[in-house]
């Protein structure tokens, strides 16, 4: 395996990071603002299940395989899994303050809302 | 603060966090080298402790239950703070111009495709949800299906079925009671001098569906929890929608 193939999954979380920030500093709609938070933020899966990889190593469910066979990391897939709860209803409440930002000003694009007060 | 300037910013400030990051990188162990002890010890203790086969959920709903307990309140605020802003001050009222049609044109096909696909998704809503200590799944995941047979009904039929199902008081009060549920088998033990969370339920045996004591409870709590969650979360968008006005152009 080439050198940078031991760290490609790293660079894909920090690519995918980047895009998404990328997004959110030329975003001129609120609703294309929280898409990109939220693409931002699935970078952190690709980053935490790359951590817990290991070369053959299986599904972190002894259902159908022997107890004490090699597995990869169970812990960072149970943190993934709050991550993904978080990130769901974290961009549903962004999208309700969208709507009612929208309602406030009339406007969609991020530049204008520090005209809001209060 | 101008566009141009953010943009200033991000393109110093990226190739700073990258080159960092790339330093950070090529420091950690190699990809498939993962050589921490938790994730090993746990995978090889879960089964004999807890009977439970699925780690990972033997980890959200025990080892680490108590941090799950605060993503299920995170949960829970995040959908009262959609309803709170999004709620209708039933004092105002509301321009009648613009307002979305209620009843999408319906073909016969999609109608007759509702109750197999809503027989389907109820009942791997149900079989993800409860089998959460056994296989891939758990409340979390079930939760997230069962919610979405009640956006098939919203397709597929007018929204006047859609609200009697989920009727909003029925829908808080269930989420309450599961929200609140989960924080009550954590104090139990408490109550016969135990640590908060521990597992006291009979363990039963590996790999039957009642098995893994508190983790399946727990799950079917949490189950509970989401699904009345994102029922709340659905039906205040789609009354927005719904009701909401659209301004004239």
């Amino acid at each position: 395996m080439p050198p940078i193939l031991h760290s490609l999954p790293y660079f894909v979380a920090a690519w995918i990071f980047c895009c998404g920030l990328y997004g959110l500093v030329t975003s001129r709609h609120l609703i294309h603002s929280v898409i990109c938070l939220a693409i931002l933020q699935s970078s952190t899966y690709v980053l935490l299940l790359a951590i817990g990889y290991r070369t053959g190593g299986a599904a972190p469910v002894f259902a159908d395989i022997a107890p004490g066979t090699l597995t990869v990391d169970p812990v960072v897939q149970a943190l993934m899994l709050t991550d993904v709860v978080v990130e769901a209803v974290v961009v549903a409440l962004l999208l309700a303050m969208v709507v009612k930002a929208y309602e406030k000003s009339g406007s969609v694009s991020p530049s204008d809302l520090r005209t809001m007060r209060g | 603060m101008t566009d141009r300037l953010r943009l200033g910013i991000f393109l110093i400030a990226g190739p700073v966090f990258l080159g960092l990051y790339c330093y950070a990188v090529l420091n950690l162990p190699p990809w498939g080298q993962y050589r921490g002890p938790y994730g090993d010890m746990i995978a090889r203790l879960a089964v004999y402790e807890r009977h439970a086969t699925d780690t990972v959920n033997a980890i959200n709903y025990d080892y680490r239950g108590f941090d799950t307990l605060g993503e299920e309140f995170i949960l829970f605020t995040a959908a009262i703070g959609v309803t709170m802003l999004l709620r209708r001050e039933k004092d105002v009222p509301t321009a009648a111009v613009g307002k979305v049609a209620d009843r999408p044109p319906l073909s016969e096909a999609v109608r007759a495709a509702l109750s197999p696909a809503l027989l389907i998704t109820v009942i791997f809503g149900f079989y993800i949800g409860l089998h959460g200590q056994l296989t891939p799944g758990g409340g979390f995941q079930g939760g997230v299906i069962l919610a979405t047979a009640s956006v098939l009904v919203y397709l597929a039929d007018n929204t006047e079925v859609f609200k009697r199902i989920t009727s909003h008081v029925a829908v808080e009060v269930v989420e309450a009671a599961g929200a609140s549920s989960y924080a009550l088998i954590g104090v139990m033990p408490i109550l016969i001098g135990l640590p908060l969370l521990t597992n006291i339920l009979p363990l039963g045996t590996t790999g039957d569906v009642f098995s893994a004591g508190n983790i399946a409870l727990i799950s079917a709590c949490v189950g509970v929890e989401v699904t009345a969650a994102f029922l709340l979360v659905i039906y205040t968008y789609l009354e927005e929608i719904v009701t909401g006005e659209i301004p004239e152009e």
